[in-house]
């Protein structure tokens, strides 16, 4: 390593939101021909650090050194005219122009010559080994397929330092492996890359080096040859932490609800679920995964009364008395009058399970606000409810009455799974219940889901760490463009397994039958 | 980010310093909010003062003094005040609901409008009819379904095919003010004068009846109850719990089951309502006539004082008297100096200015940029 130059180097950078370090003095060193993952749970102060190389935050202090000379980046713009550029987390396309058309988008070169720029991107694609085709429009793309473009992009401008911030979150485990060999021969081009995530095993499997920041504080460089996931996790959490989930056999797993076959089209008229069947049983833990937006969130809304069907049935069997009831076109109110006791942990936690300017306990009463004959509104009962939830499950707030978006992501999610479980449920829907949690954070949200299964609850939990699905999940329901492409078992399933299914497209399920 | 680091800050400890871009406002006690508004009442004074000074040469605390003389001057001056704060509150009230929904009522006018239209026709064509204990209420409650229609109709097309309600509501004023032209013609006395003229002079019926020797003390009364009746409807009712979700999210209300539609239409119906009550109040109580600007604009600052107070009614109060007290000062002031109109609308432009903007300092806190030295 020794004889390696430093490409970007970073020296007691600082960045402060409010009275928060984003981060904290923090310096790290990149070098040419190599690739640094920056490691770190969610609010660690990754993306904030990238930001401030791309030019995107200024930092408060600190100075940034390329190729050995002292840099001011104060714009997307003068980080390109410094090679580096950034890869975003939600890309930044314009979906009615060609893949050239979006390349050479703000490049101001005197002329305007796609022609050129054309075979320039197909010499690009050769060189890495990306599979581009330069004249389809952005909308006809796959998500993979825009990575590329954004990837192609940013080589187009000559960079030589490449920043890619979670760029495996939106890819199936084939994709990543796609990406991650071109990443490869970038790096023996001698670019640096660095991307930024949170997954142990791709930066074990990817990086030459694995520089771990801690609550916005660099926390170390580990060499990834020297280095387990063990380690690595103890970095980043700054102590000793469990990474094994718990899973009990399922005890008594009797069928609570059916679907079959519902068909439900969205607001533009376009089909999100294509003939889905299932079952989920009490006292089970089922997994459903998938590529972001084949209808996971549709399906749970269809559930629970918030998406109309076009057909098919979803049907509720009470525990107790073993009776059948229709769900299907019940508005969440109807379903809640028939006693049908559904909690729904939504994706969309402050947009639609909270209310972002409530406090807690406006936040309890969302569910119960309607008990009683009077008109007004009790919030003795919620406060109670909201005073042992804070201490159950260790919320971090001022008090209960401070509005929850001021709450960190992980205390938000607690609220919410919190409310949601205190109403005992009998079937418990999670959509990505641990999306922008801590690995701290995340433990607890298994561990609640755990008990619920256990109590004999029905738990659907949509998840996108396939890692975790297999972990946590007795059985694993993979959607693939809205249809239902495989039902697996948890405990005997691979990733690669998961992987196939989740691409797998409808006509080829209906081949192999 | 890049652009606001104009301003040298050199001393190296503030980087703990909050950015400007950071809301702070939950971090703002309500003292600190009350003296930064102090403050920016305070700053607007000496700035008009200047202006004051440098366009007409007067002396500004003559000018502040009689624009305090023109609002508390004589106990008339008192209950003008009273009544114009009443009036306005009226309809800022009413309008609240809609817009802690989220729903832009920019219809208050032709609302309350209606409300007057209906009072004045029960005055014209029961009047002779009915004794005033009867007629009365008769006039109230026709006043408070015909705003309330006049909030349902825009309501209704909302909830039903989506349709813009800023639009729809403001329309409806303009159609409000053709019927009152229209019904002008035949109600018109004398003949050919355009004008209603006061009705029912000598019976007075149909005439709010006068308590404590005080033409404007009922209705002043009747508002402060209003008022009272509102902030406890938003802040402990179901209703209003449930108008407090469906303006901050749809989505979570609809995910409760809350129904949306049915919150919509009624909680228009309310706002509607009351606007009809002030419409009520100002033909029954006040004018005893009515023109087709007889609102005269309230209900469009009645969106200024209700968003200036948060939607609290209890701030209301303030806002809306801050509003009269500027407006009743500034005619005083050119009046009294034999003014133009629009210095005073200038002084009264400056000092909303700094109190709206005050919001801002209350909201954000601005950091200096430390910048690199080398850009220095």
């Amino acid at each position: 390593m020794s004889e390696k130059r430093i490409a970007l180097g970073l020296r007691n950078i600082t960045k402060v939101f409010g009275d928060k370090y984003a981060n904290k003095n923090v310096s790290l060193d990149v070098y040419h021909g190599e690739i640094l993952s920056v490691l770190g749970e969610n609010g660690s102060g990754k993306t904030s650090l990238m930001n401030v190389v791309a030019g995107i935050y200024t930092p408060d202090y600190g100075q940034i050194f390329i190729d050995g000379k002292e840099v001011s980046i104060n714009s997307p713009k003068d980080a390109f005219s410094f090679n580096v550029g950034m890869i975003h987390q939600h890309f930044k396309l314009v979906d009615v122009f060609s893949a050239t058309e979006n390349i050479v988008l703000g490049i101001d070169d005197g002329g305007f010559d796609l022609k050129k720029a054309r075979e320039k991107i197909v010499q690009i694609a050769e060189k890495y080994g990306f599979i581009i085709d330069p004249d389809k429009k952005i909308y006809d793309m796959s998500v993979s397929e825009k990575q590329t473009v954004e990837i192609i992009r940013v080589l187009y401008r000559g960079a030589d330092i490449l920043i890619l911030d979670e760029p495996t979150a939106v890819l199936t485990p084939q994709e990543t492996k796609v990406l991650f060999n071109v990443l490869r021969r970038m790096r023996d081009d001698g670019k640096s890359i660095i991307i930024i995530t949170h997954k142990l095993h791709e930066v074990l499997s990817l990086s030459d080096r694995v520089a771990v920041l801690r609550k916005g504080e660099y926390a170390g460089t580990v060499i990834t040859s020297q280095t387990n996931e063990k380690e690595l996790t103890e970095l980043m959490v700054g102590g000793k932490a469990d990474l094994n989930i718990h899973r009990d056999e399922p005890k008594n797993a009797a069928t609570r609800l059916t679907v079959s076959g519902i068909n439900c089209k969205n607001r533009e008229g376009v089909t999100v679920l294509k003939d889905v069947s299932f079952e989920a049983k009490a006292g089970e833990i089922l997994g459903i995964a998938g590529i972001a937006g084949s209808g996971q969130r549709e399906l749970l809304e269809a559930i629970a009364g918030l998406q109309k069907l076009e057909d098919g049935e979803v049907v509720y069997i009470d525990p107790k008395t073993h009776e059948k009831e229709n769900l299907r076109n019940k508005t969440p109110l109807e379903i809640r009058e028939m006693g049908v006791r559904l909690s729904f942990v939504p994706e969309d936690r402050l947009g639609m399970g909270l209310v972002g300017n409530m406090g807690i306990v406006d936040n309890m009463m969302l569910r119960s606000y309607r008990k009683g004959h009077s008109m007004f509104v009790s919030r003795k009962e919620p406060k109670n409810l909201a005073d042992e939830i804070i201490d159950r499950l260790h919320i971090v707030t001022p008090d209960a009455e401070t509005p929850v978006r001021r709450l960190s992501g992980g205390n938000v999610q607690k609220v919410l799974v919190g409310r949601e479980i205190a109403a005992a449920p009998t079937v418990l829907m999670a959509a990505y219940p641990v999306r922008g949690l801590d690995i701290g954070a995340s433990h607890t949200i298994y561990d609640l889901l755990n008990e619920q299964k256990k109590k004999g609850v029905a738990v659907i939990f949509v998840g996108e760490d396939l890692d975790v699905l297999i972990e946590l999940c007795d059985r694993i329901m993979v959607l693939s463009g809205g249809a239902v492409s495989g039902i697996v078992n948890g405990r005997q399933t691979t990733k690669e397994e998961i992987g196939l299914l989740m691409t797998k497209s409808k006509e080829e399920s209906a081949n192999e039958q | 980010m890049n652009n606001n680091g104009t301003t040298i800050n050199k001393n190296a400890q503030q980087i703990h310093e909050p950015l400007f871009q950071v809301t702070k406002r939950a971090y703002t006690t309500w003292q600190k909010a009350w003296i930064i508004r102090a403050v920016a009442i305070a700053v607007a004074l000496v700035i008009c003062a200047v202006v004051i000074v440098l366009v007409t040469g007067l002396n500004p605390l003559n000018v502040y003094g009689t624009m305090f003389e023109g609002n508390f001057g004589t106990e008339r001056k008192i209950w003008n005040l009273l009544r114009e704060i009443a009036m306005l509150l009226c309809v800022s009230l009413a309008v609240t609901p809609a817009f802690k929904m989220k729903f832009w009522n920019i219809g208050a006018e032709g609302q309350s409008l209606i409300g007057a239209l209906a009072s004045v026709a029960c005055m014209i064509y029961l009047g002779d009819k009915l004794p005033n204990g009867v007629l009365i209420p008769v006039m109230l409650i026709s006043s408070v379904l015909a705003g309330a229609l006049w909030g349902l109709i825009p309501a209704y097309f909302k909830a039903k095919f989506n349709t813009n309600e800023t639009l729809f509501t403001l329309m409806m004023n303009y159609i409000a003010m053709q019927l009152v032209a229209f019904c002008i013609v035949f109600w018109e006395n004398p003949k050919n004068s355009n004008n209603v003229g006061v009705i029912n002079s000598s019976s007075k019926s149909g005439w709010l009846p006068v308590i404590g020797d005080q033409k404007y003390l009922l209705p002043v009364l009747i508002v402060a109850l209003l008022t009272a009746v509102m902030f406890i409807y938003l802040r402990y009712s179901k209703q209003g719990y449930e108008i407090s979700v469906v303006g901050e999210s749809q989505n979570t209300a609809k995910y409760v089951g809350i129904n949306v539609k049915k919150v919509v239409l009624r909680t228009m119906a309310i706002s509607g309502a009351i606007c009809g009550i002030a419409g009520f109040l100002i033909t029954s109580g006040v004018d005893h006539s009515i023109r087709s600007d007889t609102i005269g604009g309230l209900g469009f600052t009645a969106i200024m004082v209700s968003w200036l107070a948060k939607f609290n009614p209890i701030y209301m109060v303030l806002s809306s008297f801050l509003i009269v007290f500027l407006e009743i000062g500034a005619s005083s002031i050119a009046t009294d100096f034999k003014l133009n109109e629009s210095i005073a609308d200038v002084l009264t432009g400056i000092i909303l200015f700094f109190i709206i903007g005050s919001e801002f300092f209350i909201q954000y806190k601005l950091k200096f940029h430390k910048r690199d030295k080398k850009e220095a």
